[in-house]
């Protein structure tokens, strides 16, 4: 890493004098949000405010003959009444596909429905009224007159010439492909000594968040400019996309974003409600406000993976993995999703597989498949946790065929601690990894020979547990390489801009934004150490598209590592401009003086010169008696992108024991574990426990969550009764622990942490289970998630 | 998610809760409202009348009355599950209170709710059919009781008339000589369950006699396993198991199969048969 040249030799710059990188400190919206003083879009109350409320498709797939309105226009505190073709004439559609992904194609997608219904809950009608309540029952007097189609369900079938076309247009049902075929995958499977084959199934889920999704938008045709509330992920995003399809100037679109009850990749896409949300305001000049309920969110929040994998592994006997190959196929809903396309799961999954490994034969086919149920994307880990189940299941399904203890097959096989730069078999380059200390860690963290030996004691007593472990990558930090080169005007860079105010705090207003994962304190943390104040003087201002500098926000475990090194080069400029006001009040050499703990101080002595209040005083109020010529800078400034490296990878390993009821086929969770390599760690807690949410919602996956969707196309467990989110009672320990490799490409050093927990998990419990069951010659269980059912039926006993 | 319109009207009495509900034909009662606002708030129900019955007097009496405990309507299932009373004399109750839904659900929610609302996967119907309890009912003729074998008489349908108001459950008291037993599989602690078991017996000797065996989450109603009951009877647990294979025909559902639930059902009663023969618990 990078050393600044303001530090003694042998401390870096992060270790500055009360330097706050690397500690624990208490967030400083806790208070705020625990008080219940936060303020979620839920809470925006705008003067005339209406609310929308759409009329949804019941069918997967209809032809929309006739909306008769009359009725719902006559019922009480009812404003509008509009379908997609009245809503077409203030907001134009949208086609979700990035250039870099060749041959990703889709269709238009309106705001609201027009001609066609494409999935069960699309929206084919919006009603606004004074309230909710009334918008709802004037919905049900909207009448439309369907004519079902049939819908395409089953991604098996969609390619088949007879299956209909979703997108007719399109000529097929194939929204991507992609192949690769690296080394000499033939001959590797050829000289193995073991191969092992099998098919994964990854159920369709979604990320449930607390706030669902909401907008209130407030077109204001007097300064011909419209104010957005929402909770996403990524404001200027939305800013840019909002002014294009409204047909505004990005100056004439402010996005505000401040507390989101959680977004989990949920909240970072184009929703067609809200967007016909936006283009409500604009139509009936006044705010109209949108939240999902909950039974909506499960019909039109972004669902994710829903992949069917078939996978093979070459293997010698002294544990040398020989090739990697997969087969993919993912059916998405019936466009792929605007901006980020639904493609980049099946991308990232051609791209991860095998990644830990030196292996470098691999051959990947994808494809993904358009269907008339609701639409994919991102959602967190995005086709990590799929890749990296696929690889560390073929992994421990080889260590077990060739009898060999699955961490050391690993171990022969992981790439070298001092390897890098390395580059993966599908092309991934790699700065620097440590999956040996990774490793070595864990296993020291678990005791795993001791872990064993218990195993073996408890089967001798008929109680059956398993150990699985999942060794992974994690793309964080992107460069434009990941959005940006397709087209898409997502910003990978990220700006801080840092100010001094007239008492001496400052305050720091950046790109990225909050969504309870503790972006603000980071961010706070990272400016007080390279400007040199308490945190107490630092306050956070983000998530507002009028006074933030430009940027991506929060997505792909970026906001720490981008946002992050902007405060840091921020806050070194404004400091530098503070020390030369400083030093012109104390006719100083700016070089020899710093600031600490908010005073300007001689660098050498540590003695104290002058207070940042004094000094603000002096350049706001008193500028005359500065020298003539210099004019005091109290503000700076600072992007910054990742340059060196498309992404900064992360690696770690986790592994998690478990208890499977042989009888009843339910699974106790007992103790899970995480080794992470995310860099520096700027905040030990909030990073922790990023990994345990992530490990929670990678058990959701792996044990619990599905959406379940009948060959109609219509979702049967829409609702949080039937749909299964972890709950806390059922989630082990966690325990974290940390390696840590920092990225040159930053002084910072930090790359990404929120998605690793997602990652490895249901790979870990997917092989604790197979670890479990496999002394009974149960057939291994490969398709997620398992249930009580499906291990009963892999043990015979249904 | 918003109700359609309805109005409310806060009863006065049991006498005036009938009174009202008689009068509109689509009125409901309203306990501790944690299963009915949710059908409203999904609009798959729409009363025009709702009939507030919380804090009316004589419905949250708990008691013990000639050999058996009197649970009036209001009794929240949290007071339930604190009560000396119930725990030594319903223990079953007891025992399967902890299983229904979260602290916040259960602060609120009623026992007279519970077993008025009749979801087959619900613990407390089952208890009352495992325990042979019955069921106090005021109407607008008067009031009545009505046993729990024939209380539940289809999928969420009961003897409740729309003008009824349940005003208590009433179960025997256990004795020296009483056995119970209790047992539930749900994915995540607080769901209703995948497949659950409440049972009761006398001890005999060595033995068991008057099983009574009701599973819940297996059909439309609490359902008794007579055949199981008769082989547990005879000390046959084995084929107390196989005769699930009668007893029972579990649907399909979105969590699991029939199948896996009617396995499932089998592992439960060995679980609660061994409870039933360790003794009063
Ligand atoms: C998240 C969640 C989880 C839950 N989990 C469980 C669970 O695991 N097991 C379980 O058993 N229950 C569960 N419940 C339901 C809970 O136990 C309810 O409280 C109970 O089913 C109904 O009681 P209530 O007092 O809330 O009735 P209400 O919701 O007020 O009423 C329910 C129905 O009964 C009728 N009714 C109520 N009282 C009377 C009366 N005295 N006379 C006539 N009719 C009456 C009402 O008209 C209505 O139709 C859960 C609820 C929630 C929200």
């Amino acid at each position: 890493m990078q050393i600044a040249d303001d530090v003694p030799p042998g401390l870096t710059a992060l270790d500055r004098p009360n330097s706050y990188i690397g500690r624990s400190v208490p967030r400083p919206n806790l208070a705020r949000l625990a008080q219940g003083r936060a303020q979620y879009v839920s809470d925006v109350v705008l003067p005339r405010m209406a609310h929308a409320v759409f009329v949804r498709s019941p069918h997967a797939h209809a032809r929309i003959k006739h909306v008769d309105t009359a009725a719902a226009k006559k019922a009480p505190s009812v404003i509008a009444v509009v379908t997609g073709a009245e809503l077409a004439k203030v907001i134009t559609p949208w086609v979700g596909v990035l250039t870099h992904l060749k041959g990703l194609k889709s269709a238009p997608q309106h705001a609201i429905a027009i001609d066609r219904a494409c999935w069960q809950g699309e929206a084919v009608c919006a009603v606004v009224a004074r309230t909710r309540a009334e918008a709802e029952d004037a919905c049900e007097l909207v009448e439309v007159e369907y004519e079902p189609l049939p819908a395409v369900t089953d991604p098996e079938t969609a390619l088949d010439p007879k299956t209909p076309l979703i997108q007719p247009e399109l000529g097929d049902n194939l929204c991507f492909e992609r192949k690769l075929d690296a080394g000499e995958v033939d001959k590797a499977f050829a000289e193995s000594d073991a191969v092992v084959e099998t098919t994964f199934m990854f159920g369709r889920h979604t990320g449930v968040c607390n706030e669902p999704r909401a907008v209130v938008a407030d077109w204001n045709p007097g300064e011909q400019r419209l104010t957005v509330y929402h909770g996403t992920q990524a404001p200027h995003m939305m800013q840019n996309l909002f002014a294009k399809h409204l047909d505004l100037a990005e100056h004439q679109v402010r996005v505000l974003t401040k507390d989101v009850g959680g977004s989990f990749g949920i909240k970072v896409h184009t929703y067609a409600d809200e967007m016909a949300t936006v283009a409500l305001s604009k139509l009936l000049k006044r705010p109209v406000k949108f939240v999902a309920d909950r039974v909506e969110s499960f019909v039109t929040d972004i669902h994710a993976r829903d992949h069917r994998i078939k996978a093979k592994i070459g293997v010698k006997n002294d544990g040398t993995i020989t090739a990697f190959e997969i087969d993919d196929l993912t059916g998405i809903g019936p466009y792929s999703v605007y901006p980020r396309t639904s493609g980049i799961e099946a991308n990232q999954i051609v791209n991860l597989v095998g990644g830990p490994y030196t292996c470098m034969n691999y051959r990947a086919l994808a494809r993904v498949v358009f269907m008339n149920k609701n639409v994919m994307c991102q959602y967190r880990a995005v086709g990590h946790p799929i890749a990296v189940a696929v690889t560390e299941g073929l992994v421990e399904l080889a260590a077990a065929k060739i009898g060999m203890d699955p961490v050391d097959l690993r171990r022969k096989n992981l790439f070298a601690d001092d390897a890098y730069p390395a580059a993966s078999a599908a092309g991934l380059k790699f700065e620097a990894l440590s999956h040996h200390a990774s490793t070595d860690k864990l296993v020291k963290m678990m005791d795993y020979p001791a872990l064993r030996t218990e195993q073996q004691r408890l089967r001798g007593q008929g109680i059956c547990r398993g150990i699985g472990f999942a060794s992974f990558i994690e793309v964080t930090n992107p460069s434009a390489a990941f959005y940006g080169v397709g087209g898409a005007k997502i910003s990978s860079q990220d700006g801080v801009t840092m100010k001094l105010d007239a008492q001496g705090s400052i305050s720091c207003h950046t790109g990225v934004s909050e969504q309870g994962q503790g972006a603000e304190a980071v961010i706070a943390q990272v400016a007080a150490t390279a400007f040199g104040v308490p945190m107490e003087r630092v306050r956070v201002v983000m998530g507002d598209t009028d006074n933030t500098p430009y940027g991506g926000g929060t997505w792909a475990s970026r906001a720490a590592g981008i946002g992050g090194e902007a405060a840091w080069q921020a806050g070194k400029a404004l400091r530098q401009n503070v020390l030369t006001a400083a030093g012109s009040i104390l006719q100083a050499r700016p070089e020899a003086l710093d600031i600490r703990n908010g005073i300007v101080i001689d660098a050498d002595t540590g003695n104290e010169r002058i207070g940042l209040d004094e000094v603000a005083r002096v350049c706001y109020f008193r500028p005359d008696t500065l020298p003539p010529g210099f004019q005091a800078e109290l503000m700076a400034t600072r992007h910054y992108v990742p340059r060196a490296w498309p992404f900064a990878f992360t690696n770690g390993i986790q592994a998690a024991y478990l208890e499977v009821d042989i009888d009843t086929g339910f699974v106790t969770l007992i103790k899970h574990w995480c080794v992470e390599d995310c860099g520096t760690v700027i905040n030990p807690q909030l990073v922790d426990e990023q990994i345990r949410g992530g490990v929670v919602q990678g058990i959701g996956a792996a044990l619990f969550e599905h959406c379940l969707y009948d060959e109609r196309g219509q979702l049967l467990n829409g609702n949080m009764a039937d749909y299964l989110v972890p709950m806390a009672a059922e989630m082990p320990d966690i325990e974290c622990g940390h390696v840590v490799s920092p990225t040159a490409d930053s002084e910072l050093g930090a790359k990404g942490a929120g998605e690793a927990g997602t990652a490895g998990a249901p790979a870990s419990v997917m092989n604790a289970i197979n670890d479990a069951l496999r002394p009974l010659g149960a057939a291994p269980l490969t398709d997620m998630p398992f249930t009580p059912g499906k291990i009963l039926r892999a043990l015979g006993k249904v | 998610m918003k109700p359609a319109p309805f109005a409310y009207t806060k009863a006065r009495s049991v006498e005036h809760a009938v009174e009202l509900a008689g009068r509109d034909g689509e009125a409901r009662i309203l306990a501790g409202g944690q299963s009915l606002i949710a059908t409203l708030n999904m609009r798959l129900s729409r009363p025009t009348l709702l009939v507030d019955i919380n804090g009316l007097d004589g419905l949250d009496g708990l008691a013990l009355k000639d050999g058996a405990v009197e649970i009036g309507a209001l009794v929240r299932h949290a007071q339930a599950g604190r009560s000396d009373i119930i725990a030594k004399n319903a223990p079953l109750i007891a025992k399967a209170i902890p299983h229904i839904g979260h602290p916040a659900i259960r602060n609120r929610g009623t026992i007279g709710g519970s077993i008025a609302f009749a979801d087959p996967a619900a613990e407390l119907p089952a208890c009352l059919v495992a325990l042979g309890g019955e069921v106090v009912i005021a109407g607008g003729r008067g009031e009545r009781t009505v046993k729990a074998d024939d209380f539940f008489t289809g999928l969420f349908e009961t003897e409740l008339g729309s003008d009824d108001v349940l005003k208590a459950i009433r179960v025997p008291a256990a004795n020296a000589a009483t056995r119970i037993g209790f047992a539930e599989l749900a994915r995540r602690h607080g769901d209703y369950a995948l497949v659950g078991l409440a049972a009761a017996a006398r001890a005999e000797g060595d033995g068991l006699a008057d099983i009574r065996l009701a599973y819940f989450g297996v059909g439309a109603t609490p359902v008794r396993a007579r055949k199981a009951e008769a082989e547990l009877a005879r000390g046959a647990l084995d084929d107390a198991v196989a005769a699930l294979a009668d007893d029972l025909d579990p649907p399909d559902d979105v969590q699991e199969t029939g199948a896996v639930k009617r396995h499932l059902a089998g592992v439960l009663l060995r679980r609660v048969a061994k409870q039933l023969m360790e003794g009063r618990q």
